[in-house]
C-alpha cells in the first residue's frame, strides 16, 4: 500500500514538473506561436535570481516567489521589445533569435558567476509515508502546479485581460477589435511567460541547483510536452504532462532515469505522428 | 449514356459545424467543358479541393474514371491525370517561368522531352517570350499564365480551373478563352469563374453551387436567365 | 552572365580547393594540419545542413545528432573491427539509417517545420545526455567503453583499406578529409542540378504544388534529409580522426554553430555555408586564446556565438554572399548611372585624406 502510494506521488510529482517547466513556454507559444528556444534559459536565469536573492539575505520564499519571477519577467518584456517585436509572423527566424539568445545568456552568466553549480538546500523537510520517505519540499510542488493550472484557467475564464488573450489566440487583429494593441498584448504575453518560467525556475533551484548550461535538461522536456499539448495552452500542457510524466517515471522505475527520458521522447514522436497537430489540435479544440 | 469522367456522389466536407459542400452529386462526361458559378462561399473552391485531395472530404464518394479516389493524397490523384489551377497562384515564386513548366513536364515525360513538353506549354499560353523570369517577379495575370501552363504541360485528362481569368488583362482573357476552346477538344474541364462575361464566352453547360449544395444546373442561356441564380447573386435566400 | 559566372565561381572553387588539398601539407606543421583538418570536417558538416535547410527548406536544429552518431558509429565500430574501413562505411550509414527512421515519422506525419526543428533539437539533446552517462563497464559495446563524460579518447585512427595497423598520418588525414570536401561540395552541386535536386529546391518553394504536379513530397523530403544525415555522419568520421569524440559532438553549442555557419554564409548557397564555417572557427579559436590574454578574461565564446546569431537574424537574414551580391549590384548600378563627368575626383579622395 505504501509503495502504492509512494508510486502515485513519484507519478503526479513528474506530472506536476512537466507541467511547471512548460507553463511558460506554453503561455508564448499559445498566445503569440513564438517558439522561445531561450526557455530553458529562463528558467536558468529564476533560479540564479533566487540563489542571488537568498545569498544577499533575502527571505527563501519571497526570493522564490517574488524576486525570481519579477527579475526574469523584466527581462522578458525587454527581449521582446529589442527582438522579439522584429520578428512577428517569422517563426524560425524567431526560433534563431531565441536560440542566439539562449546561447549568449548562457555565456553571459557564464562570465557573471563561473562555471559552476551553486544550490540552496530544500525548505520543508521531508514526509515519511510507511518505511518510505520523500521530500515534502516536491508534494509542495505538485501543489504549485494545480494552483497556477486553476489559476490561468481562472484567469483566462473570467477576467478581461483572459478575454483579450484568448481573442489573440484566436485571431491577432480580435485584439486590436477589443481596442488593445496588439503590440501590447504581446509584451505582456512575453512578460508573464517570462515570469511564469523564472518563477519555476527559482522553485527547483533547490531541487537541481544551477549552472549556466542547466536549461539544456528542461528545454528538451518542456518542447516536448508543449508540442504534445497542442495549440490549447492550459489543458494541452495538463493532458502532454499527464501522459508523458506517467511514461517517463514507469520507464525511468523500470529502467534508468535516461531510458525514461527517452521513453518520453519516443511516445512524443509516435503521438505526434498520430496526432500532428497535438492533443488538444484534435480533441477538446475549444479548451483553454 | 458513356461513363462519365467525374463522378461525386454524395460529396460532403464539413469544417465544424459548417457545411462547406453539402451532399453534391456531379457527373462530368469526357471532353466536356463546365462552368461552375455561384457567389462567394458558395463551396466551388473547396469543392475543388476534396477533388483534388488536398482536403479529406468528410464522406461522399469522388470517382474519377470509375476510381474511388475520394481521401486520396493530392499527389496520387495528380498522376491518376487531374490537373487544377488554384485559385489563388500556386507557383514557385522563387524559381523561373521556365523552371516551373520543366517541373510540370518533367513528371511525365523524360529528359529533353520534357523541355520540349515545357516549351510548348509556354507557347500555348503565350509566355514563351518570359520563360527566364522570375516567376516571384511577375504580375498578377502573367502568374496565372504561369500555372495555367503548368497545368497544361503534363497533358492531363482532367483539367480544373479556378477563377483563371482574375488580374488578367483583356489580351490575355482573349488568349484563355480560345486555349480553353482548344483544350476542350481533348480534355475535359471544369471552370470556376465569377465573371458573366466570360462564362458567356466559353460555357455551354452550367452548374450553380448555392450554400455547398448544387442548386441548378443546365444549358448557359437557361441558367443565365433564371431567377432563382438571379437571386442568389442579389443575396437573397433561395426558395 | 547567367552561364559564365557560375562556371567561373566553380572553377574558382576547386582551384581554392585543390590549392588547400595540395600546398597547405607542403608549409604547414602539424598542428596547423590537424586544425585545418577539424575545418574541413566541419565545413562538410555544414554543406550537409545547407542542402537540406539552405535547398530543402528542412530547418534540422538537431545536425549534431547525425554529426555524433556518425563519430561514435566509427569509434565502436573500429575498436572491435580491428580494421577501420568497415567501420568507415558504418560511420555514414548508420547516421543514413537513423535519418531515415526519424524522417519517416516527421515527413509521413506532415508536421510543420516548426515541430520538425524543435523534435530535432530534442532528439540531439537526448542522445547527449544518454551518452553523457554511459561511463561504466555495462555501457561497454563489445570491447568498446562508451566512456561517458570523457567520450572515447582511443578512438582508432584510420588506416589503409585491408591493412590494419597501416594507420594513416595526420597529413594523409588532412588530404583525405579536404578531398572529401571537395567532392561533397562538387557532389551536392551535381546533385542538385538533377531533376530531383530541382524538386528538392521546388519543394522548399512551394509543396502544396509540388503535390498538385503529381510527385510525392515527403518521399523526395526523406531522401535528401537522409543525404543530409549520411554527410553529418561523414563529417563526425572525419572529426573523430583529427580529435576523438566525446558527448560534446551530440551537444546543443555544436548544433547552434551549424546554423550559425549556414545563416551567416547564407540560404540557398553551398560556398557560403562552407565559409562562414571557416571564418566561425577562426573566430571560436582566436577567442578562445583572447581568453588567456589579461583583460579579455570575460569573453566567453557562447556570449559571442549567440551575439552574431541575433544579430545576423535581425539584420542581415540572408546572410553574407547575399549581402555581398546585393552589395556588389547596388555598386554597379551606382557606378553605371552615375554621369562620367560628375564628381571626377571622388575617388582618388579616401587617397588623399589622411
Amino acid at each position: 500500500m505504501d509503495y502504492v502510494i509512494i508510486l502515485a506521488l513519484q507519478i503526479c510529482s513528474a506530472v506536476a514538473s512537466l507541467v511547471l517547466i512548460s507553463l511558460g513556454l506554453a503561455v508564448i507559444f499559445g498566445m503569440m506561436r513564438v517558439i522561445n528556444l531561450a526557455h530553458g534559459e529562463f528558467l536558468m536565469l529564476g533560479g540564479y535570481a533566487a540563489i542571488t536573492a537568498f545569498n544577499k539575505g533575502v527571505n527563501l520564499w519571497l526570493a522564490m516567489l517574488v524576486v525570481a519571477p519579477l527579475t526574469v519577467g523584466l527581462f522578458g518584456v525587454v527581449v521582446e521589445r529589442l527582438v522579439i517585436r522584429h520578428l512577428y509572423g517569422r517563426l524560425i527566424d524567431t526560433m534563431l533569435a531565441t536560440w542566439g539568445l539562449s546561447l549568449a545568456m548562457i555565456g553571459f552568466v557564464t562570465v557573471v558567476f563561473g562555471n559552476t553549480v551553486s544550490g540552496i538546500s530544500a525548505p520543508l523537510g521531508s514526509l515519511t509515508i510507511g518505511a518510505y520517505r520523500t521530500g515534502a519540499y516536491e508534494v509542495f510542488l505538485i501543489f504549485v502546479a494545480l494552483v497556477l493550472l486553476a489559476a490561468g484557467w481562472s484567469v483566462l475564464r473570467y477576467t478581461r485581460l483572459g478575454l483579450i488573450a484568448r481573442g489573440t489566440m484566436q485571431n491577432a487583429g480580435m485584439a486590436a477589435a477589443l481596442g488593445v494593441s496588439p503590440s501590447l498584448v504581446y509584451a505582456v504575453t512575453f512578460g508573464i511567460g517570462a515570469a511564469l518560467s523564472g518563477l519555476v525556475g527559482g522553485l527547483l533551484a533547490p531541487l537541481s541547483g544551477v549552472v549556466p548550461t542547466i536549461g539544456a535538461a528542461y528545454i528538451a522536456k518542456a518542447f516536448i510536452t508543449v508540442i504534445s499539448g497542442g495549440a490549447a495552452i492550459l489543458s494541452g500542457t495538463a493532458i502532454a504532462s499527464g501522459l508523458l510524466g506517467t511514461i517517463n517515471t514507469a520507464a525511468t522505475f523500470a529502467f534508468t532515469p535516461v531510458i525514461g527520458e527517452v521513453a518520453l521522447l519516443i511516445a512524443a514522436v509516435i503521438l505526434l505522428r498520430i496526432l500532428p497537430q497535438g492533443i488538444t489540435g484534435r480533441f477538446f479544440r475549444r479548451a483553454l | 449514356m458513356t461513363t462519365p469522367i467525374l463522378e461525386t456522389r454524395g460529396l460532403t466536407m464539413r469544417f465544424g459545424g459548417v457545411l462547406a459542400v453539402n451532399g453534391v452529386d456531379f457527373r462530368l462526361q469526357e471532353a466536356e467543358l463546365r462552368c461552375l458559378i455561384g457567389p462567394n462561399g458558395a463551396g466551388k473552391s473547396t469543392f475543388f479541393k476534396c477533388l483534388t485531395g488536398q482536403l479529406k472530404p468528410t464522406s461522399g464518394e469522388v470517382l474519377f474514371r470509375d476510381q474511388n479516389i475520394a481521401g486520396a493524397l493530392s499527389y496520387a490523384i495528380a498522376r491518376h491525370g487531374m490537373g487544377i489551377k488554384t485559385q489563388v497562384p500556386s507557383v514557385f515564386d522563387g524559381l523561373s517561368v521556365r523552371e516551373n513548366v520543366w517541373l510540370a513536364a518533367a513528371r511525365v515525360h523524360p529528359g529533353r522531352m520534357a523541355e520540349r513538353k515545357a516549351e510548348e506549354a509556354m507557347q500555348r499560353v503565350g509566355i514563351g517570350h518570359i520563360g527566364h523570369r522570375i516567376v516571384g517577379q511577375l504580375a498578377h495575370g502573367q502568374r496565372q499564365l504561369v500555372e495555367l501552363a503548368m497545368v497544361v504541360a503534363p497533358e492531363p485528362d482532367l483539367i480544373l480551373l479556378d477563377e483563371p481569368a482574375a488580374g488578367m488583362t483583356d489580351d490575355e482573357v482573349d488568349r484563355l478563352v480560345e486555349l480553353i476552346k482548344e483544350l476542350n477538344k481533348s480534355h475535359a474541364l471544369v471552370v470556376v469563374e465569377h465573371d458573366m462575361q466570360f462564362i458567356r464566352r466559353v460555357a455551354k453547360t452550367v452548374t450553380v453551387f448555392h450554400q455547398g449544395a448544387i442548386l441548378v444546373e443546365g444549358d448557359v442561356a437557361d441558367i443565365l436567365r433564371d431567377a432563382r441564380v438571379r437571386d442568389v447573386y442579389l443575396g437573397k435566400q433561395a426558395a | 552572365m547567367s552561364r559564365v559566372l557560375p562556371m567561373a565561381g566553380n572553377l574558382a572553387v576547386l582551384l581554392v580547393g585543390l590549392g588547400v588539398l595540395f600546398g597547405l601539407p607542403a608549409y604547414a606543421e602539424t598542428y596547423l594540419i590537424i586544425n585545418a583538418t577539424i575545418f574541413a570536417s566541419f565545413a562538410i558538416l555544414a554543406v550537409s545542413l545547407a542542402l537540406i535547410w539552405g535547398y530543402a527548406g528542412i530547418l534540422c536544429f538537431g545536425q549534431a545528432a547525425f554529426f555524433g552518431l556518425g563519430g561514435y558509429t566509427y569509434a565502436v565500430a573500429a575498436i572491435n573491427f580491428g580494421d577501420t574501413t568497415g567501420a568507415a562505411v558504418l560511420a555514414v550509414a548508420l547516421p543514413a539509417m537513423f535519418a531515415a527512421l526519424l524522417g519517416y515519422f516527421m515527413f509521413w506525419g506532415r508536421i510543420s517545420d516548426v515541430y520538425l526543428g524543435v523534435i530535432t533539437l530534442t532528439v540531439s539533446l537526448i542522445l547527449y545526455r544518454f551518452v553523457n552517462q554511459t561511463a561504466g563497464e555495462e555501457w561497454n559495446i563489445g570491447q568498446a567503453p562508451l566512456g561517458g563524460f570523457n567520450g572515447i579518447p582511443s578512438t582508432p585512427i584510420l588506416n589503409w583499406p585491408g591493412q590494419p595497423g597501416e594507420q594513416l598520418a595526420p597529413e594523409n588525414i588532412f588530404s583525405l578529409a579536404v578531398g572529401l570536401l571537395i567532392l561533397v561540395y562538387f557532389g551536392c552541386k551535381a546533385l542538385l542540378a538533377t531533376k530531383f535536386g530541382r524538386i528538392v529546391v521546388a519543394i522548399r518553394e512551394n509543396e502544396t504544388r509540388v503535390e498538385l504536379l503529381g510527385y510525392d513530397a515527403r518521399v523526395y523530403k526523406l531522401t535528401i534529409f537522409v543525404i543530409g544525415g549520411a554527410l553529418a555522419g561523414l563529417s563526425g568520421l572525419m572529426f573523430a580522426n583529427s580529435v576523438f569524440v566525446s558527448p560534446t559532438m551530440f551537444s546543443l553549442p555544436v548544433s547552434g554553430q551549424i546554423i550559425i555557419w549556414v545563416i551567416i554564409g547564407g540560404l540557398g548557397t553551398l560556398i557560403g555555408p562552407v565559409i562562414g564555417c571557416i571564418m566561425m572557427q577562426v573566430l571560436t579559436n582566436w577567442l578562445g586564446t583572447l581568453n588567456q590574454v589579461p583583460g579579455f578574461g570575460w569573453v566567453d565564446p557562447n556570449l559571442v556565438l549567440g551575439v552574431i546569431l541575433v544579430v545576423f537574424v535581425l539584420l542581415v537574414p540572408r546572410g553574407l554572399t547575399a549581402l555581398v551580391s546585393d552589395t556588389y549590384g547596388w555598386l554597379a548600378q551606382r557606378l553605371r548611372s552615375r554621369p562620367p563627368t560628375a564628381e571626377p575626383d571622388a575617388a582618388a579622395q579616401p587617397e588623399t585624406a589622411p
